[in-house]
């Protein structure tokens, strides 16, 4: 049955190149809309897998790291439509060419900070300061009036790029499918390599690390920036599908979320990611569709997957199609 | 033999609260030598060998490797200065399979590991260089296994591998046959006889036959102290080394 493992990634693939002609085909315009969420919420839960299912780093703030990319991009295009420039120096722009990149930099400079602080603790210590420094940038956007406060900003128009209209959701959902793709191939190629192999080893046992002449914090720090970077990349996307941003992307709800995400589709898997962003954004949707109150029934459709799948829908899958025994 | 012996400890000493552990012991161990430190339960064995690896940190006292004072060191450097350790409670990477965890080692030994984009399975040599402490140990055919599925006396067996990986100079060994059948610890005696030309031992070990087997000097540790020290023949013909092991008051 492995066998068919192949197939099914090919069949995923398929589907999602597809999906814009299909969901012409069956009348579902918003479905276009939902992926192109699913793939950057993949993007923002591949990137905390990394540290959280091959690390075994918990981070309850990772969401900080999708703000921050998003309020890069909803900055620099505040400053591009006022024809301003930040602190004075740094010209605004709406060239998705130079935003991500940056979004991913500067995102990945506040991960090397606050990894700097949060690594040298570890265990529930870990878990609560990581939550502090989201927690705290959270405040600092809420109260950073100059870009919008508690309300976040609006961009009249997504980040351009050139030859592709952005507009266009068709459009922008295949650039978010490409880079989700590029990121799981980054991903995958990280984890396989001799860094990958210390990072996982690090989760297992630090003590055994250290006895072979490894240190741990080094490697957990660089994997740490590296998990800030992916979410700085989602954030930015997001803050390009939605055309807004607000302090609300950083709150530690969303961190919460992210974490739901991959435990959900099976922490330390490739795949696992994505297909937790799937299953969680198509059930927040359709239960919105239900009733206003939401959350409820969803933690509970969350634990009921969780406890029921073991190893989470990657698990189960494997158990389906993969592994025999 | 000339020059500084190859560990020189002097009045090392650790305290847990209000327990002494380790009471001032001094120790020295030439290139060469097996060296077997043995005492009864809790006598403070393990934190001796956590003391000399840098798990621990002394609370006086001097360790020399080489001439060299290592004992601001941490662990991690003084595995590169060729210190290395078993534990007697393996340490072990439940998740990776048996050759991964000695692959690990070897590529610590080789430098950094921030290599990002190729497979750690291409590394040829570091994959031979693993594949032969296995066959070392006596585990080649278990190279693929996950070690959470490996015996007892095969995690024992895997210790060894993964610290004779890191080419150490000085190979501490915890209580390398605990847990071993009769037969498996015969290996590992003749195992260990074999490396006794390519590395220095310390060795703190229960097993008695295995230690005069081994051993060039014994010393016998009892509530933190070093009792005494000396060849087999003369640890056999000790009285305080009876009385030790057998209780107070027996003689
Ligand atoms: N981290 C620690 N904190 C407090 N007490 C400790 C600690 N480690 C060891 N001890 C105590 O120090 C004493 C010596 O322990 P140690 O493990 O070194 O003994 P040992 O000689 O290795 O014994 P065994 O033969 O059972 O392995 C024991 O009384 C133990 O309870
Ligand atoms: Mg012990």
């Amino acid at each position: 049955m492995r066998a068919l493992r192949p197939a099914l990634l090919a069949l995923l693939i398929v589907l999602l190149l597809a999906l814009p002609v299909l969901s012409e085909a069956l009348r579902q315009p918003a479905a276009i809309g939902l992926a192109t969420q699913v793939l950057i919420y993949a993007i923002a839960a591949m990137s905390l897998n990394l540290i959280l299912g091959y690390g075994g780093m918990i981070s309850f703030g990772h969401a900080a790291f999708f703000g921050i990319g998003g309020y890069v991009t909803g900055i620099l295009y505040s400053h591009f439509a006022e024809h301003s420039a930040f602190l004075g120096l740094v010209p605004g722009t709406n060239d998705m060419l130079i935003v991500l990149p940056l979004a991913m930099l500067i995102s990945g400079l506040m991960a090397a900070i606050i990894g700097a602080f949060c690594l040298r603790t570890n265990g529930v210590q870990f878990i609560m300061i990581t939550l502090a420094f989201a927690q705290m940038l959270f405040f600092l956007f809420v109260s950073l009036k100059t870009y919008g406060g508690d309300d976040g900003l609006m961009m009249r128009r997504r980040d351009v790029l050139p030859f592709l209209d952005t507009r266009n959701d068709t459009n922008f959902y295949l650039v978010c499918l490409t880079l989700a793709g590029l990121w799981l191939a980054v991903t995958r190629g990280v984890v396989r390599s001799k860094f990958g192999l210390v990072l996982g080893g690090l989760r297992q046992n630090e003590q055994r690390m250290e006895a072979i002449g490894i240190a741990p914090y080094p490697y957990k720090l660089v994997a740490f920036i590296i998990a800030g970077m992916g979410a700085g990349l989602a954030g930015a996307l997001m803050a390009n599908y939605l055309r807004f941003v607000s302090p609300g992307m950083m709150n530690w709800t969303r961190s919460g979320d992210l974490m739901m995400m991959v435990i959900l589709g099976g922490v330390g898997t490739l795949m696992g990611p994505l297909l937790g962003a799937a299953a969680f954004v198509i059930l927040e949707s359709w239960l919105t569709t239900l009733t206003e109150n939401w959350q409820f029934p969803l933690g509970l459709l969350l634990l009921a997957l969780v406890l029921f799948t073991n190893g989470g829908l990657a698990g189960l899958l494997d158990r389906l199609w993969g592994r025999t025994r | 033999m000339n020059g500084p012996p190859l560990l020189k400890v002097s009045g090392i000493a650790k305290r847990f609260d209000g327990l002494v552990a380790t009471d001032h012991v001094s120790l020295e161990q030439n290139a060469g030598e097996v060296h077997a430190l043995i005492g009864p339960n809790g006598a403070g064995k393990s934190t001796f060998v956590n003391l000399l690896c840098g798990s621990l940190r002394p609370d006086a006292g001097t360790i020399k490797l080489d001439g060299a004072d290592i004992g601001h060191l941490s662990t991690v450097e003084r595995v590169h200065r060729g210190l290395s350790r078993t534990f007697q409670m393996t340490q072990l990477l439940l998740d990776y399979s048996v050759l991964e965890n000695v692959q690990l080692a070897v590529q610590s030994q080789a430098g950094h590991s921030f290599r990002f984009f190729k497979s750690a399975r291409y590394d040829a040599k570091a994959m031979a260089a693993a594949m032969a402490c296995l066959v070392r140990v006596g585990l080649c055919e278990r190279a693929k296994v996950r070690v959470a599925d490996l015996a007892q006396g095969e995690r024992k067996q895997l210790e060894l591998a993964i610290a004779l990986a890191a080419k150490p100079r000085l190979l501490l060994l915890d209580e390398p046959m605990a847990g071993l059948s009769a037969l498996d610890s015969q290996n590992m005696v003749a195992l260990l006889q074999s490396l006794k030309t390519e590395t220095t031992i310390f060795i703190v070990e229960h097993d008695m036959n295995a230690v005069f087997a081994l051993a060039d000097r014994i010393s016998v540790l009892v509530n933190g102290r070093i009792l005494m020290s000396g060849t087999a023949a003369e640890v056999k013909a000790s009285d305080d080394v009876r009385r030790a092991y057998l209780g107070e008051g027996d003689v």
